[in-house]
């Protein structure tokens, strides 16, 4: 059982970031929906439930979700369910129950980069950049491949325009961890095929995308692209399936998945 | 650290430990409707509702209801029964381990979703599991219930 020795609550994200810095057992609080599961012994932990951070904002040229948004809230959110096909919400419903998507934030899972996400791969499909307090804006698809480091994550953004997404995701069971899923999205045919939960965290698959890309949409392509993800990619055996096997399910779910935004009328 | 919090309509402040999970604070307020089962967040039997939103108290930090209101299915008596009778007489309750958390998600799935059909009512419940009835029942249950009879 994880045990925390004192809770701080800041007002500001510079008193967070200070408190952060200033203790080596001090520790960023998310969700915390899986904190019972590990016997972490937290010194410091901050909780950032007064910064304000928990609104999904639509503003001029990009949706803003706040790092303590809910999986629940960008599930019922009009705007997000409204651009990229509802890729979002109908990504996070997959996950577990109503009562755990009321606990468990964008922040938490995003910045601890977690392998098994069915949140992290849509947003690489849609190019989505993260805000940390010390790191400042950059794309998600940089973020990721940094090593860890103490820091907030305060936003994501993502672009509003066009962009079709789709998402498809192989569970053994409806509130299991997914085998693996994949994201795909268009945008003035510019693909990005994105698989996660391989079970590493999700990686855009370039080649795949780029054969996409080449603007021939035929049924040929589609199953050439899908297979060049699945060779591209690595793949890891875990307790939920072999690399093989998801090797295999790589090439159906990214042929669906291109398949289903094919089919998709422009917003 | 002390929160404040409305517990069942009831404004009370309480002591805590930084790290003291809600079911546990609740629990220790005589509030026994509250399972504990399976460690996980996965089961749904633990399920209150944190203004309003059904949330797994196993895994809600106390801290975090201060100034909220909770509500267990002490606080909804009326309406609690009213379904509990008929997930009896539909055979669903069986051994009744799991039906405080899953009336309290039944009745907040009544407040948030005006006529859900049998697909949305399968998918707001997923996180609410049950041991004995394979939830044929509870699926006649909560239709007849929803529909008035």
């Amino acid at each position: 059982m994880f045990t925390i020795n004192q809770l701080v609550q800041p007002e500001t994200i510079e008193e967070a970031a200070a408190i952060l810095a200033a203790n080596k057992s001090s520790m960023i609080l998310g969700g915390c929906a899986f904190m019972r599961l590990g016997a972490q012994k937290i010194g410091t932990a901050i909780d950032l439930s007064k910064l304000g951070l928990d609104d999904i904002k639509e503003l001029d040229d990009e949706i803003e979700i706040g790092a303590m948004a809910t999986f629940r809230a960008v599930e019922t959110d009009p705007v997000l369910n409204e651009y990229f096909n509802g890729v979002l919400p109908k990504a996070v419903s997959h996950i577990m129950g109503v009562q755990f998507r009321n606990i468990a934030t964008v922040g938490a899972t995003v910045f601890s980069k977690y392998g098994f996400s069915d949140l992290i791969t849509p947003l690489l499909a849609l190019d989505a950049e993260v805000e940390l307090f010390n790191g400042g804006r950059m794309p998600l698809t940089e973020f990721l491949d940094k090593p860890p480091a103490k820091d907030i994550l305060t936003r994501v953004m993502i672009k509003k325009n066009q962009r079709q997404a789709g998402y498809q995701n192989l569970r053994k069971s409806t509130t299991d961890y997914p085998v693996l899923n994949v994201a795909v999205a268009n945008l003035q045919n510019q693909w990005r095929i994105v698989v996660g939960a391989r079970p590493p965290r999700a990686k855009l698959a370039a080649q795949a995308s780029a054969a996409m890309s080449k603007g021939n949409h035929s049924a040929e392509n589609i199953e050439q692209a899908a297979q060049l993800a699945a060779e591209e990619l690595s793949f890891g055996t875990n307790m939920r399936g072999t690399a093989d096997y998801r090797r295999a399910m790589c090439r159906v779910l990214v042929k669906r998945a291109v398949t289903g935004v094919l089919q998709c009328r422009s917003k | 650290m002390q929160i404040e919090v409305t517990i069942n309509n009831k404004k009370t402040t309480l002591e805590i430990e930084p790290d003291e999970l809600l079911a546990d604070t609740l629990r220790a307020q005589g509030l026994l409707s509250i399972r504990q089962a399976c460690d996980t967040s996965g089961c749904g039997l633990c399920t209150v509702w944190i203004d309003g939103q059904p949330t797994l108290s196993c895994s809600t930090l106390s801290f975090r209801v201060h100034g909220k209101n909770v509500t267990t299915i002490e606080g909804v008596p009326e309406e609690a029964e009213a379904f509990a009778r008929v997930l009896a007489a539909e055979g669903a309750d069986q051994c009744g381990f799991c039906s405080p958390g899953f009336i309290m998600t039944v009745l907040a799935m009544k407040n948030e979703l005006p006529n859900p059909s049998e697909a949305e009512i399968k998918h707001y419940l997923t996180g609410n599991l049950c041991r004995c009835t394979g939830y044929m029942g509870q699926m006649r249950a909560i239709k007849k219930y929803l529909g008035g009879e």
